[in-house]
């Protein structure tokens, strides 16, 4: 019981983050029809970046409480990736925006092999440790394990996605957002300027991804230059999973997948009598999404679009 | 002036200048790797032989999103098949050693077979939704190479197979050097003549199958499914036709791979080598064949020009290696893909029906964005 239980906790944990970077997919899918294959490089920035500052003042040794050290290199690793995401949109993306569907898509995965390289220019190859600022306190419930940071990471998580939805829902750039997403030229007629509402969502996409970032890295005390693409490319299965464009879809299909994985890479040994062992997490994981899109063609909670003319 | 021009279309017209026209690039095409020999070395001829290889993969890609429409990110995974049928088949890993025309049908077959296995499934998705299913079905099999040599050892897991038999026909191996008429062949020469011939029956199928029934069927469906459907075409069958299409061509390049490499390893079918040769064809000129080729011959030669040039042009430059030569060749790759997508957002050299249609899409210059997307 208690492993299961243990699996289901690391499982909310990973989901969370997964969750979170598959925000940033869905959102600018949900409003450019482009699936953003630099997100997940921009999410390693984000790390990178936090743990240069984290390094950068810990070496100074000034003494600010570990809480501050840890907001600055937040703040910064916020900031450098809604730069660069930005700056990704207005040359790679926004000259595409009429162009043949898939133009976008290679500029994106040009985008991706650019960045992935500066990183490693910049960073090196080796595998970083993160530094931990702050002694983990496991805490013990019915028999799991679940530390502070865990506790710190499914919290952050819940506290910016409600934002999210917040702000979407309910504010003026919000409501932008969703007419964008709805159908930009009427939008764009009714006042909305869509290419700013574009920028503020791969902006606010950014930021999401640099927070979920430094949490991955935090979780594992690792961060390396090419930890963006597995992160990518699973945070991008569970926004489909739960059905592109789909705010709610991407939660969901995070948190999914993260207990899918986990629980998966706990039970495949025995579900196979050992005959597969748990390198195969990653089968289970696609095989699930396969079976649902196999009966729910839009992802779980994806509308029904008609089918255009 | 008159004159002149009169002459030059006369001579188009003349079958016998036609003729010489071909005899003259086939001789170009069978001297070109002794010309590349001769100046630059013998490791080009190899890349050149890889390139080749490239051409097909692209083609039978641009069967499937080309022509038919439908994005397939998992490609790689037919040539993987393609290769493991040729190693398990032809190499002392289960102590086979079939003859090459044995092996190259049940590979090319067997992806086949894979490509409906997968497309079955599919046929009710569109766009995006698509893509992560091929996606994820191209990592299991690359998962399932990975780890099929425990409990039972069938693929070597991430060591992979080696000393694969090559291509050899009544005990005339093809990665032997040979002396013909006086001439010496490398194994990379003759490989290069049998990849040519592969890559160009391949470009003959693609070319003939664009006009035929099939396949203006398949640009029906990629245009607009319903519309397709309601003139009478089968869509499940047509669709599952270029899902197995475009997988043989696949598993054919892959056991030409295998037999050409001696060595095959679940290294080579990762997903970045998927988006590699989606990249070829769309930046090529997606849905057009000699786009195509263009692309996949400048994509499989360019990451070689920049890993040679990469340091010494440094090292002339600045008198020292300041950047690592490895990601810097990779960064001026991508680097090369936004830039030749930016200047030309329908490809290197486009189909001209889809030229035309991008100059009037620009033209009315309204809609929604990505409409033509996900329809």
């Amino acid at each position: 019981m208690d492993i299961f239980l243990q699996q289901v906790l690391n499982g909310l944990v990973l989901g969370s983050v997964y969750a979170l970077v598959a925000l940033g997919y869905t959102m600018v899918y949900g409003i450019l029809g482009l699936i953003n294959f630099a997100h997940g490089e921009v999410v390693m920035i984000g790390a990178m970046v936090a743990l240069t500052v984290l390094n950068g003042l810990a070496g100074a040794a000034i003494g600010a409480p570990p809480q501050v050290v840890i907001a600055a290199a937040l703040a910064a690793a916020i900031a450098v990736c809604m730069g660069l995401s930005f700056s990704i949109e207005r040359v790679a993306y926004r000259p595409l925006r009429r162009a043949p569907r898939l133009a976008p898509l290679i500029t994106a995965i040009g985008v991706s092999i650019l960045l992935q390289n500066i990183a490693m220019l910049i960073w090196g190859r080796q595998y970083h440790t993160f530094p931990r600022l702050l002694p983990p306190t496991p805490h013990n419930i019915a028999g799991a394990t679940i530390t502070d940071l865990q506790i710190g990471i499914m919290v952050v998580c819940a506290v910016i996605m409600g934002g999210l939805l917040v702000l979407v829902q309910r504010t003026r750039l919000g409501r932008a957002m969703r007419a964008t997403a709805e159908n930009p030229t009427v939008a764009g007629l009714m006042g909305v300027n869509i290419n700013r509402i574009i920028s503020a969502t791969f902006v606010i996409g950014a930021a999401m991804g640099a927070v979920a970032g430094v949490l991955v890295a935090a979780n594992y005390s690792i961060a390396h230059y090419s930890m963006g693409f597995t992160l990518g490319l699973k945070a991008f299965t569970a926004a489909v999973l739960g059905g592109i464009g789909n705010l709610g879809g991407a939660m969901l299909g995070g948190l999914l997948l993260g207990l899918i994985e986990s629980i998966g890479a706990g039970y495949i040994g025995d579900l196979t009598g050992g005959f597969l062992g748990s390198h195969y997490q990653d089968v289970f994981a696609f095989l699930v999404l396969i079976t649902v899109l196999v009966f729910r063609p839009t992802g779980l909670m994806g509308e029904r679009v008609a089918e255009r003319a | 002036m008159g004159f002149w021009r009169q002459r030059v279309t006369a001579w188009k017209r003349d079958r016998r200048v036609l003729w010489l026209g071909y005899v003259l690039v086939a001789l170009a095409l069978a001297l070109l790797p002794f010309a590349i020999d001769t100046t630059i070395g013998r490791t080009w001829v190899r890349v050149l032989d890889f390139a080749l290889l490239y051409v097909m993969l692209a083609l039978g890609l641009n069967i499937v999103v080309g022509f038919a429409g439908l994005l397939d990110l998992g490609y790689i995974a037919f040539y993987a098949v393609g290769a493991y049928t040729w190693a398990l088949l032809a190499s002392p890993q289960l102590g086979l050693h079939l003859p090459f025309w044995m092996i190259l049908p049940l590979g090319a077959g067997l992806a086949a077979l894979f490509g409906v296995l997968l497309g079955a499934p599919t046929l009710r998705l569109r766009g995006d939704y698509l893509a992560i299913v091929t996606l994820g079905f191209g990592e299991i099999i690359r998962i399932f190479l990975n780890n099929l040599d425990h409990p039972v050892n069938i693929t070597n897991g991430p060591i992979g197979i080696n000393r694969i038999d090559p291509i050899s026909v009544v005990g005339f191996e093809l990665t032997r050097t040979h002396e013909i008429f006086g001439i010496t062949f490398s194994g990379a020469h003759l490989h290069y003549y049998v990849f040519l011939l592969a890559a160009l029956a391949s470009i003959f199928i693609c070319i003939r199958l664009e006009d035929s029934r099939i396949g203006r069927a398949w640009i029906a469906i990629r245009e607009d499914e319903i519309a397709a459907q309601s003139m009478g075409i089968n869509t499940r069958n047509v669709k599952l036709l270029a899902f197995a299409m475009g997988a043989t061509f696949g598993g054919v390049a892959g056991g030409l791979f295998s037999s050409f490499q001696g060595f095959v390893s679940p290294e080579s079918f990762i997903l970045l080598e998927s988006i590699m040769v989606l990249c070829m064809v769309v930046l090529g000129g997606m849905g057009h064949v000699a786009g195509v080729v263009l692309g996949a011959l400048l994509l499989a030669t360019l990451p070689e020009v920049l890993r040679h040039t990469a340091s010494p042009v440094q090292q002339q430059l600045f008198g020292e290696v300041i950047l690592d030569p490895e990601s810097l060749r990779m960064l001026l790759f991508g680097l090369a893909l936004i830039l030749v997508m930016l200047l030309r957002p329908a490809g290197l050299w486009p189909s001209p029906t889809r030229k035309r249609e991008f100059a009037d899409a620009e033209r009315q210059a309204t809609g929604r964005t990505g409409a033509a997307a996900t329809g």
